[in-house]
């Protein structure tokens, strides 16, 4: 890797929040879906998930 | 002519039926994911091993590859949801305030991301965080804008009524965008005027919009899959709702 020079602080932070961020939001995105689909299990929904018409 | 309607019809439905839309747009987010990461990918080995340091910037150049992407996508989100918000009041396409509700919580993030990576960029290049500028002030206000929308989501039990209000509230917001993309020219700001798209042409060196663009591309592909799987759990969250509901009343299925 090339040297950052002198405001490499700032340039790792920028990378490292932007990464840890957009990793937060894909768990979220992911858990909330998990979550959702393992209550219309436990309600014994008889349509496939992916049929669902609210 | 009359096949023509009758096929325009059937694309239709099948968009708003919220199952067949599920069942339409989930083969998409697997492959999307997947060259969502190759261009992050490509796009950290350009940014940190290929783009030189700039004339002027130097190497915070680089912070350029994950902000212009954010601030790209905290406005084209807020984009997509006053489309979304005409399609409610116009259509009342049901996907439409789906959409509105998935879309939020990524505009808010991507909109965060913008100012932190420019607060961090603004440093060491204007020597200060944050200035209350134009450019940085809407898009402050946008944050907030964002941060209305998902209080109001959660202030109504009935996700039909709360849309209704969410659209108009969403579209009365959409005077912000503009404001954001032209506060460059229309205020004296510390801000760079734009120097990608324009009517003359980019201003940056190919070396330098290269890892712009594939970041760009790997930032939006992956709103695209964060967007589609938000949609999808907000269809089954409905669902989930009615079968509660009826299991409350004591109902069968």
């Amino acid at each position: 890797m090339i040297a950052l020079g002198d405001h490499a602080e700032f340039i790792l932070a920028a990378y490292a929040g932007v990464f840890v961020t957009l990793a937060l939001v894909i768990s979220w995105t992911v858990v909330a879906a998990r979550r959702t689909t393992r209550r219309l299990e436990e309600l014994g929904d008889t349509r496939r998930a992916d049929n669902a018409n609210p | 002519m009359a096949t023509d309607a009758v096929q325009k019809m059937t694309f239709w439905n099948r968009l708003a039926h919220p199952g067949q839309f599920v069942q339409w747009t989930r083969p998409l987010v697997w492959p999307l994911a997947g060259l969502s990461l190759v261009l992050f990918l490509a796009g950290l080995y350009f940014a940190f091993f290929v783009s030189p340091a700039e004339k002027y910037m130097g190497d915070t150049v680089r912070i350029m590859y994950v902000h212009v992407p954010s601030a790209w996508l905290s406005q084209f989100v807020y984009a997509t949801m006053a489309a979304s918000a005409l399609g409610t009041l116009i259509w009342r396409h049901p996907m439409a305030d789906v959409s509105m509700k998935a879309a939020a919580p990524l505009g808010a993030t991507f909109t965060a991301m913008a100012l932190f990576t420019g607060a961090l960029w603004g440093r060491p290049t204007w020597g200060t965080f944050w200035e209350w500028d134009g450019r940085m002030t809407s898009t402050l206000v946008l944050l907030f804008i964002y941060f209305g929308i998902i209080a109001l989501w959660r202030a109504f039990d009935d996700q039909l009524r709360a849309a209704r209000v969410v659209a108009v509230f969403t579209l009365v917001g959409a005077v912000n965008i503009p404001i954001i993309k032209f506060s460059v020219d229309w205020w004296s700001t510390l801000h760079q005027p734009a120097s990608v798209f324009r009517a003359d042409g980019p201003t940056m060196p190919p070396e330098i919009l290269t890892p712009l663009f594939v970041m760009f591309f790997a930032f939006t592909l992956l709103f695209a899959v964060l967007q589609l799987v938000g949609m999808h759990t907000e269809v089954r969250r409905r669902r989930v709702t009615t079968l509660e509901r009826r299991a409350a009343r004591g109902e069968s299925r």
